[in-house]
């Protein structure tokens, strides 16, 4: 589907307005229940979607993004499916981070950004006023462009989101889960008091993934994770982003169109001036793309 | 084109650039020699009268002594009470300046919008640049007082007064480099901390401080050598009775006047006490244990900042 098509859909369907909140869903918008269901693990994955497709654990409605009034995004309207890797790719500046930063709101820390529109995390809106970025971010792990673990130890790397998260459990266990499920346990096993900084760079990348995913959250936001990384640790990543779409749902930025063509299930097409041109299966984005502007930018006649 | 080839002109210029250059290479040399020179001196006037001090005094006697009484006929130098009365001044100063500067460097670097700090470190910065007799006049005029308004027995000079007016003195060194320090953490880790849910309380005492603890320390000791050599607050509010600190009763020192190390010193000098007596060759002897204490102090900062230095990627 492209994006207009989206949009057509889910006019059809719906037959809502885009007036946030209240009026869109009775389930999610008793005040109290929807605070706290951010807050806790019960939170009702289905109830509430706007477009009633129970499959779209993220979507948003014409969502703009300013910078200091310059415009980053531009009425971006998208679905992406639970589960599976979504990639996002485009130019440099066409707002693919920026818009991977609005979805864990890593944009209120900067004082000049601005975000207009719905988006919505399981139903909710995530910039609704009774949304507390903490909880948000409890459910929505991140990945970094360079590998950035704490001058800490490795263990306590990987437990930093659970001892802020206060996760009750046996913390050793699940950072060895972690670590496993980040395809690094068999390299750090007898290291892990040692510093995470002494470890490779991709090596260290894994760990940062395996620090995101210790809390479990639902979303894995990855800006280009492997942009810092040789090709062998590169493919490393790719691999481990694969299995961990099983679990998760992995959303993805990337320069790399082979990357994007290799690991993800949809792709979205963002091109100069924040505009989201086409979100579609990836076999589809790569092979037949709706635009003509798309299949220049695939095939390298632009951008 | 003529075919006699060209030769660049690579030869010395006659107008004397070379010599030029030597005779500020020489100038820019001799300032920056000349503060060596000065510190090489002072050590050594401070060692050659201390010597001659030693020759007069049992060095023992000076070092275990617990009494002090500067006059000209038969003093009694114990350095002890001089020794535990700056410690005194220390010790509270630090209580005081360690939390409050490093929660402020803590708002300073983490919480302050651009527009606070740029009010705000100027601010704290002028505290930095007030004599410090002023500081020790307001002890007296006003802390004292108030103090006693407060209900506690302080007498009119006081070593409680005098030591949190140094405490309030070191602040700004404190917040000021342990912001420099925490201003160093890279953005990407608090970026990472916030991806994972921490709030911004958690992303400062959990990711920043840890990452920039070696140069809180340095900030610390490097307060806490200026509080050592603190003179003129001590001086002022201090009182110049020199007191043992007695473990019975230890907060009857806090409570009265008391004598710290500088502060004997700067009484050698002003009282009239003939040159060449034992008396007057003490104050090279308290000196030197002085620096010897502020110098080891430096060094040990050195050291820790060396032992943790921040390694980012």
């Amino acid at each position: 589907m492209t994006r207009n098509d989206t949009r057509k859909a889910d006019d059809s369907d719906e037959q809502r307005t885009d007036g946030s909140g209240p009026a869109v869903s009775e389930p999610t918008t008793r005040p109290d229940a929807t605070s706290d269901s951010l807050l806790d693990d019960s939170f009702d994955v289905t109830s509430g979607s706007l477009s009633g497709d129970a499959d779209a654990v993220l979507e948003t409605r014409n969502l703009d993004v300013f910078y200091d009034g310059v415009q980053a995004l531009q009425d971006v309207t998208i679905e992406i499916p639970e589960n599976g890797v979504t990639a996002l790719i485009g130019p440099s500046g066409c707002g693919k981070s920026t818009f991977l930063r609005c979805i864990n709101r890593m944009n209120d820390l900067i004082d000049a950004a601005r975000v207009e529109g719905e988006l919505r995390f399981e139903g909710k809106n995530v910039y609704d006023d009774d949304v507390d970025p903490v909880a948000l971010r409890r459910k929505i792990g991140m990945v970094f462009q360079s590998p950035n673990p704490f001058p800490k130890s490795i263990r306590d790397n990987v437990a930093f989101g659970l001892e802020v998260q206060d996760k009750a459990g046996d913390v050793d266990e699940t950072v060895h889960r972690a670590l496993e499920r980040a395809a690094l346990l068999d390299e750090v096993e007898d290291q892990l008091d040692s510093s995470g900084l002494d470890l490779s760079g991709g090596q260290q990348q894994r760990l940062c993934i395996a620090r995101a995913i210790a809390p479990d959250p639902d979303v894995l936001l990855m800006d280009e994770p492997a942009s810092a990384l040789d090709p062998i640790a590169t493919s490393k990543i790719e691999d481990l982003i694969e299995d961990l779409a099983e679990e998760y749902t992995v959303i993805i930025v990337t320069h790399n169109m082979q990357q994007a063509a290799r690991i993800s299930d949809k792709t979205a097409v963002f091109l100069t001036g924040g505009e989201l041109v086409e979100f579609d299966d990836t076999d589809k984005i790569f092979e037949n793309p709706e635009h003509d502007r798309v299949e220049d930018y695939i095939t390298g006649k632009f951008g | 084109m003529s075919d006699t080839s060209i030769e660049a002109d690579l030869t010395r210029s006659a107008n004397g650039r070379i010599a030029k250059e030597r005779l500020y290479h020489g100038l820019l040399f001799c300032c920056a020699a000349l503060t060596v020179f000065v510190t090489i001196s002072i050590v050594a006037t401070l060692a050659i009268d201390a010597l001659e001090f030693f020759g007069r005094v049992n060095p023992y006697a000076f070092f275990t002594g617990t009494e002090w009484v500067l006059r000209s006929e038969n003093p009694i130098l114990g350095i002890l009470p001089l020794v535990t009365a700056t410690l005194i001044v220390t010790i509270v100063s630090a209580l005081v300046a360690i939390p409050v500067g490093t929660a402020a460097a803590v708002y300073l670097s983490e919480y302050a919008s651009d527009r606070m700090r740029s009010v705000l470190k100027p601010a704290l910065e002028i505290l930095a640049g007030i004599p410090t007799v002023v500081y020790g006049f307001f002890a007296l005029v006003y802390l004292t007082p108030w103090l006693q308004g407060l209900g506690l027995d302080v007498s009119l000079f006081n070593l409680l007064s005098a030591s949190v007016m140094v405490g309030i003195m070191i602040i700004p060194m404190v917040s000021s480099i342990s912001e420099d320090a925490m201003s160093a953490v890279p953005d990407s880790l608090r970026q990472a901390g916030y991806g994972l849910g921490a709030t911004k309380f958690e992303v400062s005492t959990k990711i920043v401080i840890p990452a920039s603890i070696s140069g809180i320390f340095s900030s610390y000791i490097l307060a806490l050598s200026r509080a050592i050599g603190e003179t003129m607050i001590v001086v002022v509010a201090g009182g110049s009775r020199a007191r043992m600190f007695d473990p019975s009763e230890p907060f009857a020192n806090l409570l009265n006047s008391g004598q710290t190390m500088t502060a004997a010193m700067v009484q050698a000098v002003t009282t009239d006490l003939s040159g060449g007596t034992a008396g007057y060759y003490s104050m090279f002897a308290i000196g030197l244990t002085l620096f010897a204490i502020t110098f080891s102090m430096n060094l040990l900062s050195n050291r820790i900042a060396a032992r943790y230095r921040e390694e980012y990627q």
